[in-house]
């Protein structure tokens, strides 16, 4: 009798989950796969201040006239403001202004380009030429480093990338490090600035510019620099580092010149928060007219109409009970031993910030350790909660530590660690060290092996572009997870391992 | 994968049980969730195993808040030797068993002696549940020192030998003797290396034993054969494991008993999730027997008949 409820409901959810679904494919034409060719990217800016009261404008550069990449739409978000635009030679300017702000404020700027369809290159007039930009105390050294690279340098182009890379490899003490100043969280930005004064002062025309970087998709996207340099008929970007030159495809210039890429005047404490993401909007077998009207119905109809930011966060957040499912599947039809029930979906999660490679020889590494002072602890004979803070104090360490050691060396994955959930970690710590003194150390083993084969397995399910995908523009399907998860909470046969331990009693 | 399937198939025909179904068929539909904690916690089976009149091991103190730790040392004045254990705790965990005294303390059942300061912090872990399921808070039991019928002392190493008995809606499916092994540290708990014998139900002799996952006959450190001992008062462990489903009212448990050379058959504990190695001590599938049960339930009306039912239906295949 309650099997054949059960089978009912699994039956009926399945119904109305592949309903659903095979209604947006065939009616709404929604795309089953991920359009890789796809290459419009939506950028979001998030602006906010606090105003002083009264009146307050705020100057934000937007994209439009880089003349670079081509942008299909930009809209604005300011409830309350009057929006104009403003071009200079070099950028375009988006000016909020509003009589009397209180509270603090928030702007929205979106912009959608699309990569695959650059601007035409059309020769360009030669830019009216600027003085560099050096005190007196600098041009010495400024003048030192551009002979050091007209000794080196056969045309403008080598000669930038040759001021590049000896302010890139600036050592304390020389004419480098002195123009690019004192403090290290800016030597990077100052970089280009510097490079472009040189190049200047060599009679080079050139300009800083500052762009995001569109892949990968991210919240809190940060501005980069480069610089470009005017050939006799173009302009040609020149790239501070090797990472950015190979990225250069999805770059999007931003605005021109040093300056930051928004002001408000009347207002203070303006944060800004730029998050990028690749469009859904489909093929070209779309007809234009169809591509609007189906538009209109995705919002209406799904997680499209959501903020940018909570988009890319139900990108992930829907492809976890596909993650719970197998991990289902592992542990009562494979039979896998895990610590917990769900910390191997956890651990999968933390895996997207650092990767599966990193995520695993991290994770294993502060376990490792953390299991060595667990021992350790043990002879202390300590009390429970303070035993289990003691090992999460242990664990914030052992990351930081981490982070710093494989910063020197090189490794920037390891400052994503940060973001690895201590919690976790702790409670893992724990439960290995009681499995361990209760079970052995091969039954430990056993489960923590099988901890990270399972997480490993649900980190490259839900980071699958296609199950990303297909969840996301139809989360109609999770009804059809849940049917299947359902079904196997009655499953009563063997688990694969039973198989091998049950396996005398077949004789 | 063809192999995978004959074997799950053969495994079937023979009537074996596996985690899933036990959770699934016979747990969760037999065992009231309100009921577990009269399992879980050692107290709680204590008193109620008194009740019904079923044999347990004197209590002498149940401390339940640190100041109580003071007055255990007039509790146990009189007494030569006596057991401290959790309420809540599973696997042998957190057991101190005290054999004499020392000048300034007590002797542990390993020769080596422990002071009244380590006691008190050994009794106060327990409180704060180190060794509880779960993590949390807990109570120390301190109760009489089972002494042990000798009949188990050839295959025995250091420790304490029990039978488990598998009990269905008060019929008793199956039993196994387990007993400890140098590398189960005196356990008798399968996963730590225990050896379990599997028991004819019908003569309570022994039969075979498992360790780990191998079938053998000897003791791996005794040496000895393991089979052909006969438990003494199998009946009175019989009637004991038949008066635990009404004892608890868990359709399907494990009752551990340990046999004591003058006071008998008494109960230690009761399992509401027992382990399925028993299958491999007897060489026998739980499944077949579980629904032999649920089939001839009707016609058992009492302990007697479930009992003799057990004998007749469970008795040992000559193989």
């Amino acid at each position: 009798m309650s099997k054949l409820h059960l089978y009912l409901l699994a039956g009926l959810l399945v119904l109305a989950g592949g309903a659903a679904t095979a209604y947006k494919v065939l009616v709404l034409g929604f795309p089953l796969t991920p359009d890789q060719r796809s290459e419009i990217w939506r950028v979001e800016l998030q602006l906010s201040y606090d105003p002083d009261g009264g009146p307050a404008k705020v100057l934000l550069g937007v994209p439009s006239a880089t003349g670079q990449v081509s942008v299909m739409d930009q809209g604005y978000a300011a409830r309350g403001y009057g929006v104009t635009t403003e071009r200079t030679p070099n950028n375009e300017r988006a000016i909020f202004s509003i009589a009397d702000a209180q509270g603090r404020q928030y702007l929205y700027y979106r912009v959608v380009v699309d990569l695959s369809k650059p601007a035409a290159a059309q020769p360009e007039p030669p830019p009216t030429s600027r003085a560099p930009n050096f005190g007196p105390d600098e041009l010495l050294a400024a003048h030192t480093l551009v002979d050091e690279a007209r000794g080196k340098a056969a045309d403008p182009r080598t000669m930038a990338e040759v001021l590049l890379n000896r302010l890139n490899l600036a050592r304390p003490g020389d004419e480098a490090s002195f123009l690019l100043g004192r403090d290290p969280m800016r030597v990077q930005a100052r970089v280009p600035v510097v490079a472009v004064n040189l190049l200047l002062l060599a009679g080079v025309p050139a300009r800083v510019v500052n762009g995001v970087l569109l892949k990968p998709e991210r919240r809190n996207a940060r501005f980069v620099r480069w610089i470009e340099i005017y050939d006799g008929q173009h302009w040609l970007s020149i790239y501070p580092t090797d990472a950015l030159k190979a990225d250069s495809r999805y770059l999007l210039p931003w605005w021109r010149g040093p300056a930051l890429v928004a002001h408000v005047h009347g207002g203070t404490n303006l944060t800004t928060d730029v998050t990028v993401s690749r469009s859904l909007e489909f093929s070209t077998r779309v007809a234009v007219a169809r591509q609007r009207a189906l538009e209109h119905r995705l919002i209406e109809f799904s997680l499209f109409g959501l903020p940018l930011q909570s988009q890319l966060l139900f990108r992930t957040l829907l492809a976890v009970p596909l993650g719970a499912f197998v991990l289902v599947v592992l542990r009562n039809v494979v039979g896998f031993k895990t610590f917990g029930t769900f910390m191997p979906v956890l651990i999968a999660l933390a895996f997207r910030q650092t990767g599966l490679t990193a995520g695993i020889v991290f994770f294993s590494i502060v376990l490792a350790f953390g299991l060595v002072v667990r021992f350790y602890f043990e002879h202390l004979k300590l009390l429970l909660v303070p035993r289990l803070a003691s090992i999460l104090i242990v664990v914030v360490m052992l990351i930081a530590a981490l982070s710093v050691v494989s910063h020197r060396l090189g490794v920037d994955v390891g400052l994503s660690l940060g973001l690895f959930p201590i919690v976790i970690l702790t409670m893992t710590i724990e439960r290995m060290t009681i499995a361990w003194e209760e079970r052995g150390p091969k039954e430990a083993l056993q489960q923590a092996g099988g901890s990270l084969a399972v997480a490993a397995v649900c980190y490259l399910l839900i980071q699958h572009a296609l199950v990303r995908h297909l969840l996301f523009v139809f989360p109609e399907l999770l009804l059809i997870v849940l049917a299947a998860t359902l079904l196997l909470g009655r499953y009563t046969g063997y688990r694969l391992v039973e198989l091998r331990r049950f396996r005398v009693l077949a004789k | 994968m063809n192999g995978l399937f004959a074997l799950a198939s053969a495994l079937r025909e023979r009537g074996v049980l596996g985690l899933n179904a036990r959770n699934g068929e016979f747990m969760l539909p037999w065992n009231p969730r309100r009921f577990y904690p009269l399992v879980d916690d050692k107290v709680l089976t204590k008193t109620l195993a008194r009740e019904h009149g079923v044999s347990v091991p004197e209590v002498y103190a149940i401390i339940e808040i640190p100041r109580q730790i003071r007055e255990l040392k007039a509790q146990v004045a009189k007494h030569e030797e006596f057991v401290v254990k959790p309420a809540r705790g599973s696997g042998g965990e957190g057991i101190i068993v005290i054999t004499g005294r020392t000048h300034d303390g007590y002797r542990k059942i390993d020769g080596s002696s422990i002071d009244d300061h380590e006691l008190a912090f050994h009794i106060s872990n327990i409180l704060a549940g180190i060794y509880s399921l779960g993590g949390t808070p807990d109570k120390a039991l301190v109760e009489y020192r089972v002494n042990f019928d000798p009949v188990f002392d050839a295959v025995t190493y250091k420790g304490v030998p029990d039978v488990r008995v598998i009990v269905f809606l008060g019929v008793p499916v199956m039993a196994m003797v387990r007993l400890p092994t140098r590398k189960s540290g005196g356990r008798a708990n399968l996963h730590q290396g225990a050896l379990g014998t599997g028991v004819d139900m019908a003569t309570g002799k022994t039969l075979t034993a498992v360790l780990g996952t191998r079938i053998i006959s000897e003791h791996p450190d005794t040496g000895v054969p393991v089979s052909g001992i006969e438990i003494p008062h199998w009946q009175t462990m019989l009637e004991i494991a038949t008066r635990s489903y009404e004892l608890t009212g868990l359709g399907y448990q494990g009752v551990d008993i340990v046999l004591d050379r003058e006071l008998g058959p008494m109960v230690l504990e009761l399992n509401a999730r027992p382990g399925l190695a028993i299958q491999m001590a007897n060489r026998a599938g739980l499944r077949t027997r579980l629904e032999a049960v649920l089939r001839d339930r009707a016609g058992l009306p009492g302990p007697a008949e479930r009992i003799a039912y057990a004998r007749e239906r469970f008795a040992a295949r000559l193989s």
